[in-house]
């Protein structure tokens, strides 16, 4: 069995691929809501275990924000809130 | 014979934000729509009527954008209430129709099979059909209706006839006369809401038939576009090119304006009526709305390119480039570009009506330039606010987090853009005939009251009310460069900034004498030095917001605390910024 390692989303570069495992929310704890909110929006805007995703673009000041394909869709974020989408690279 | 009016079915439009609600609800209404406030809050409520094949007449309602019923802001809070038939003065809808993007159907599902549990009718109208088409999806409908559970039709809202299935749907929906049951919804948690996703996906998985790909045109446009350091230069050449048209373009019709109401205050001058009510006409009512009317070219112009910029997908893009991920910066300079349509407008009018219109180097538009500068200002001011404010008490600096859907760029609908502009130019001209209209009689009554005793010999306004509370704040305003007619003028532009523009207009007008200038909203310009000018724009980029501004923050905080902090600090921030404004200018010799 080979154990395929999780990142932080938000510690992810440039055009990276990867499926979500798990959202995990005491790894984003500099993010502007409350964790049971965060998890809340995160899925709301379709941040679930077994959803693909790709980080498109980032900002200029320290990487921020970023812009993350996740299936079909494309959602711009902070990495602070990003560490708590942990997900398996697939690049 | 039926003697009972009855009244017309409501059918309420819910969906994602950018998923072409707003085209097919303008598709659908046509020219037959409103727009008002909901009451008590900032949120725009959108009405419109259809007749549908079957001749059944059937009121539309646009409801705010959402990803939730789980209310997160005033406007999605409209949203919930409307589709539980919570708000206490709209009736509650008798169809819910599901508009989702055929392209981008995945969040839209969700948000469906939340709106399943109203209890009310449901249908979904997958709009956008022919982008999705054109993207490679194959969506089977009629899997697609089995697995939701609700009825299911195809939309094209920019073309024509492409709203018919829908309106054939409306029908049918309509006179089945489904009857509404006790709402199960309840506001969901992280499991719910990742049960109704995980349920949505298994619908998508067996409704499409083949996936689209990312849209090759807007991955293109995106690598330039969020370009990290190019992406920013565009933005700014994008706003540089916006604030020179406004004040370029709006000038030959402004100059029309102000000509028509020059002439309309110069007949009434000639009327045969009593002095005072020739004065209140004259002075009060059309030199002091005209002289806000007169900006009316200005705003259709600012609000073409906001309208523009946003129909193309551009205004989400224009939020993640200057997004700073330590603070509200985002909130602070895109919301006046996006929501707050009192604070751009008005820098526009008082640009115009204080800068002379001249060019500098050559070619570029001194009063676009200001503008530019003003917005640039804007941004500094705000970085070293929220750099303050955290060192100061860091955690109200924390704000809400930055996450948006960033969506595919489109080309935007001449009818849309046109519809929209129509809107915003009638609302600003509703405005100038109530609040503007009810502070310039306010204002008139300041300046001719008490009037001046027999045989006086100064000019009849420096007996008024008005003179001598501008006078008296003088010693205060003296540093600013402010003389006591603009003093008058600063107190209700903190109620409505546009107010001290028309109340100028008044105060000038009535002043009379060979200080007024001859044309209605060309009443500043000129008067005072550009130091002074410019020290009131200075003044204006901190003063105190609109009064809705206030409201907002009394409602987010639950309490006066912070209404009476951010007063008093943007008071004293415009203060000091128009006091340093004024002080340097005149060291360089624009005094």
């Amino acid at each position: 069995m080979t154990i395929i390692p999780t990142i932080a989303l938000g510690d992810a570069r440039v055009g990276f691929r990867g499926l979500i495992t798990a959202l995990d929310l005491a790894r984003a704890p500099a993010a502007g809501l409350p964790p049971p909110e965060l998890e809340r929006r995160l899925i709301e805007l379709g941040f679930v275990e077994g959803a693909t995703v790709e980080l498109l673009h980032q900002g200029l000041f320290g990487g921020d924000p970023i812009a993350v394909r996740v299936a079909a869709t494309t959602i711009a974020l902070r990495r602070r809130e990003a560490m708590a989408v942990m997900v398996t690279d697939q690049s | 014979m039926n003697a009972v009016v009855e009244l017309a079915p409501v059918v309420a439009l819910v969906g994602n934000p950018n998923c072409g609600k707003t085209a097919l609800f303008n598709a659908l209404t046509g020219s037959r729509q409103k727009v008002a406030n909901y009451p008590g809050v900032t949120v725009e409520k959108k009405v419109g009527r259809v007749t549908t094949p079957a001749g059944r007449s059937i009121e539309i309602v646009d409801l705010p954008g959402t990803y939730s019923l789980r209310a997160r802001s005033p406007d999605e809070e409209i949203t919930r209430d409307a589709v539980l038939g919570k708000l206490a003065t709209e009736r509650a809808p008798d169809l819910i129709v599901c508009v989702a993007d055929a392209s981008n159907l995945r969040l839209a599902l969700r948000l469906a099979l939340e709106l399943k549990q109203v209890g009310r009718p449901v249908m979904m109208s997958l709009n956008m059909m022919d982008i999705a088409r054109k993207r490679g999806v194959e969506i089977d409908m009629a899997a697609l209706e089995r697995e939701l559970g609700i009825p299911v039709v195809s939309s094209v809202a920019v073309r024509r006839g492409g709203i018919d299935a829908l309106l054939a749907a409306l029908d049918t929906r309509l006179a089945a006369n489904q009857a509404t049951v006790a709402s199960e919804w309840r506001a969901p948690d992280a499991t719910a809401l990742r049960g109704g996703q995980r349920e949505a996906d298994r619908v998508l998985r067996a409704a499409i038939r083949k996936a689209g790909h990312l849209d090759p045109g807007t991955a293109k446009a995106d690598a330039v576009l969020l370009h990290p350091v190019g992406g920013l230069l565009i933005l700014l050449a994008i706003l540089f090119v916006m604030f020179q048209a406004v004040f370029a373009w709006a000038s030959p019709l402004m100059e029309a304006i102000s000509e028509a109401f020059t002439w309309l205050g110069a007949l009434v001058g000639e009327a045969p009526l009593p002095e005072l009510i020739r004065s209140f006409l004259k002075d009060g009512v059309i030199a002091g709305v005209g002289s806000v009317i007169v900006f009316l070219p200005q705003i259709v112009i600012l609000f073409f390119f906001i309208l523009l910029l946003e129909d193309l997908g551009y205004m989400a893009r224009a939020a993640f480039l200057i997004d700073d991920r330590r603070d509200r910066l985002t909130t602070i300079l895109v919301a006046p570009l996006m929501t707050c349509s009192a604070r751009i407008p008005v820098y526009t009018l008082i640009i115009s009506a204080f800068i002379p219109d001249r060019e500098v180097w050559g070619f570029i538009g001194l009063q676009g330039l200001v503008m530019f500068g003003l917005y640039a200002a804007g941004i500094a001011g705000a970085l070293t606010v929220s750099f303050v404010a955290k060192r100061l008490f860091w955690r109200t600096a924390e704000g809400e987090p930055f996450m948006l859907e960033l969506p595919d760029y489109k080309i935007p609908q001449a009818r849309s853009l046109a519809f929209g502009v129509w809107t915003r130019a009638l609302a600003f001209l509703k405005r100038a005939g109530t609040t503007i209209l009810t502070m310039m009689i306010l204002i008139w009554a300041l300046a001719s009251f008490p009037q001046p005793p027999e045989g006086a010999t100064d000019p009849a306004i420096s007996y008024s009310l008005a003179a001598k509370i501008g006078r008296a704040i003088e010693p205060v305003t003296h540093p600013l460069g402010f003389n006591w007619q603009i003093n008058v003028a600063l107190i209700p532009g903190m109620a409505a900034r546009e107010v001290a523009v028309g109340a100028l207009g008044t105060i000038y007008a009535i002043d009379g004498g060979e200080g007024a200038a001859e044309k209605i909203g060309k009443v500043v310009a000129g008067q005072w030095p550009l130091a002074t000018a410019l020290a009131l724009l200075a003044w204006y980029v901190f003063a105190p917001q609109c009064a809705s501004t206030l409201a907002v923050i009394r409602r987010e905080t639950g309490g006066w605390k912070w209404v009476a902090v951010t007063f008093f600090y943007m008071l004293a921030l415009a203060y000091a910024a128009a006091l340093a404004t004024n002080q340097i200018a005149r060291a360089l010799g624009a005094g």
